[in-house]
């Protein structure tokens, strides 16, 4: 086809001759200015009085449709496609992050009501109506969020050494899978487990702090076998040989060697692990119950934890209601303190104590 | 492990104590694992025993243990199942924006902060639900019911609160977004690098690309990332306890006041008060829970782990 072309006047066969080396595309910045065009006409219609979410999802479609049937008159079928799929992909990637921007904004802006001093130094003996505060949960969820981690840590850890230093054959399958199972227990079993293992041994009805402690083990060892398991596997199998061959006894080449090559793993595993039980309801509110006072005896009662007084806060709020809901979202907006905090505790212990790549 | 240390950790010099001891207490420890979740079973059907036997009166609702559960795990597989229909497709696009689209230097924070939100706790998904997604509801559901009141699904009356169905599904399907997301996304990440630079090599488009090279090697882990948030919104409890309003009626029906309750829910909020043999029939529906989502997350896994062993040699 070219060539019969450049037989004809040089004029005409200019724009033809370029055209077919390469595909015709869109313009450089064809793609951030339909954007821009989309955000306008959405932020118009913001404007004109529809709601947020309604000109954002009508600027997204916009977009999309725009860009798709010029890229189609423009640069063919597949090429259009590859263009609609993206704006699909990422406005997907906005519509999900939405929803979980709003829970952590409405969680500072709720929380901050009653996020001050009276909070973190009272309890709820004796109070109606406004003040008072969750001392006693805070302290409880520590106590009971501990003592899981006391139990949960040394089973899980040496649950892990055996998987990698000793497992072999049916009893390591058997406990990697049910290792596995247990990840996926849901809380309110654990919880229900606790109830009915500590029934056997105490009155029908019993709410203890150890009980939810238990609960919470059942939920975390899993976790910490999982992510010390991994840790340890990461240790190059080159360190073991040179202990042994110093004859240095396996359980020793194990604690001197493989631990504290690892440890900086298994630490930030282990905060994750903590991380991921403290924050949860369910199985406390079957074990270790609610209570308004002070109760740091782990063996003696109900004892209030965090999250369960955020939800009996909201559950059977005082009349009128607004005092407690203030209560319920600032022991929330603790809570997610918490769990953040951990999370960059994890974070500093691997970048901090990681083990030197580089000699 | 190279059979090398293993020879040296056995053959050779005797046994120390140390090591006798060492090797006993982490071998206790794994099956004290297997110990446990074998109580967790037995004490279950122990405690839930006497629900099965009991004579109907003893039963909330003065019926069969069967009636009262079945309503309970209708609840459960609805709005798990309808949650994860919403999550999928959101999950697969986030892990390929993160994997594929974004810059590198975005989608390590990105990777991060999905991180960060598996660990928010399920109490605070529950109070946004129930006091800010709620009310936003309400006048959606209206236009449901008016405009596609014919479809069973949005048959109505539209709640007036939106302590509906749909939108305890809606809390489900963001709190088991994160999981689900890294699943998928550790999967896209693993794609061989060749078979992608191939692909594009070749001419395709970055779409054909992921079609043909990224999402046949992520299948599997897609189908196990969906059943892993699966077996999350089966047992999630408090988001759903603190949204819904319940009525205990099997319906389809999702916008609606009357909404059967799900198993984790009526265990929490029916707890504190019971006694007797309603402890033991609660008892009775979480062990049916249990088995459910025992069930769906051997699956996951077994599916997940297929991908592992095939994957290794390539």
């Amino acid at each position: 086809m070219t060539s019969a072309h450049t037989a004809s006047a040089p004029a005409e066969a200019e724009p033809q001759l370029q055209t077919p080396l390469t595909h015709r595309s869109l313009p450089r910045r064809a793609a951030p200015a339909v954007l821009l065009v989309a955000l306008l006409a959405g932020l118009g219609l913001r404007l004109a009085g529809l709601a947020l979410a309604w000109s954002a999802i009508l600027a997204a479609v916009g977009y999309t449709v725009a860009i798709y049937s010029w890229s189609r008159a423009v640069e063919g079928t597949r090429k259009a496609f590859d263009r609609m799929v993206t704006a699909i992909v990422t406005s997907a990637f906005l519509l999900a992050l939405l929803p979980l921007v709003s829970v952590l904004w409405t969680v500072v802006d709720r929380g901050s009501g009653r996020f001050d001093s009276e909070f973190f130094s009272y309890s709820m003996r004796g109070i109606v109506g406004e003040g008072g505060g969750a001392h006693h949960a805070i302290i409880g969820t520590l106590i009971v969020t501990g003592i899981a981690a006391l139990i949960s840590v040394p089973v899980g850890m040496l649950t892990a050494i055996y998987l990698v230093e000793y497992g072999r054959g049916r009893l390591a399958r058997y406990i990697t899978f049910f290792v596995d199972v247990m990840t996926g227990v849901p809380s309110i079993v654990a919880g229900l487990f606790a109830y009915a293992l500590f029934e056997l041994f105490y009155e029908a009805g019993v709410r203890m702090g150890i009980m939810g402690s238990v609960a919470l083990s059942v939920l975390m060892i899993p976790i910490v076998v999982r992510s010390t398991e991994e840790m340890l596997k990461l240790v190059p199998n080159e360190l073991r040989e040179a202990s042994y061959a110093l004859a240095v006894p396996k359980w020793r080449t194990i604690l001197r060697v493989v631990l504290p090559t690892a440890v900086a793993g298994i630490a930030t595993g282990i905060t994750l692990a903590i991380a991921r039980v403290i924050g949860e309801t369910a199985p406390l509110l079957v074990t270790a119950g609610v209570t308004a006072s002070d109760n740091f005896n782990p063996f003696d009662g109900r004892m209030a934890t965090l999250s369960v007084f955020s939800y009996n806060e909201y559950r059977s709020p005082g009349v009128p209601p607004e005092p407690s809901f203030d209560r319920a979202w600032a022991a929330a907006l603790t809570l997610i303190l918490i769990v953040m905090l951990l999370n960059l505790v994890a974070r500093l212990i691997s970048r901090l104590f990681a083990p030197k790549t580089r000699a | 492990m190279p059979p090398t240390t293993e020879k040296t950790g056995t053959r050779g010099a005797p046994l120390r104590l140390g090591d006798r001891v060492f090797a006993g207490a982490s071998t206790g420890a794994g099956v004290l694992i297997l110990v446990i979740l074998a109580g967790v079973a037995a004490f279950l059907v122990s405690e839930a025993w006497p629900a099965v036997t009991a004579p109907s009166e003893e039963i909330p609702g003065e019926d069969n243990i069967v009636l009262y559960i079945w309503p309970l795990l209708f609840g459960t597989l609805l709005s798990a199942f309808l949650a994860l229909v919403i999550a999928t497709p959101l999950a697969v696009a986030i892990a390929l924006f993160i994997s594929h689209y974004a810059p590198r230097s975005v989608a390590t924070i990105l990777g991060y902060v999905i991180d960060l939100l598996a660990a928010v706790p399920s109490i605070i998904y529950g109070l946004w639900g129930a006091q800010v997604l709620a009310p936003q509801t309400v006048d959606p559901t209206q236009w449901l019911e008016d405009n596609l009141g014919f479809i069973p699904l949005f048959d109505g009356p539209a709640s007036a609160t939106g302590r509906t169905m749909l939108t305890v599904t809606l809390v489900l399907a963001v709190m088991i977004l994160p999981i689900c997301t890294a699943v998928v996304r550790e999967a896209f990440l693993q794609t061989p690098r060749l078979h992608e630079e191939a692909s594009l090599a070749l001419g395709a488009t970055r779409w054909e690309m992921i079609r043909m090279s990224v999402l046949p090697f992520g299948r599997s882990a897609i189908v196990g990332g969906a059943m892993l948030g699966l077996g999350r919104a089966l047992g999630e409890t408090m988001a759903v306890a603190m949204v819904l309003s319940v009525s205990g009626d099997v319906t389809f029906d999702l916008i609606s006041q009357a909404n059967p309750s799900t198993i984790a829910a009526n265990v929490a909020l029916s707890f504190p008060e019971s006694s007797g043999t309603e402890i033991n029939v609660l008892i009775a529906s979480g062990l049916v829970l249990f088995i459910v989502t025992l069930l769906v997350n051997m699956a996951a896994r077994a599916v997940i782990n297929r991908r592992r062993d095939f994957s290794g040699a390539n």
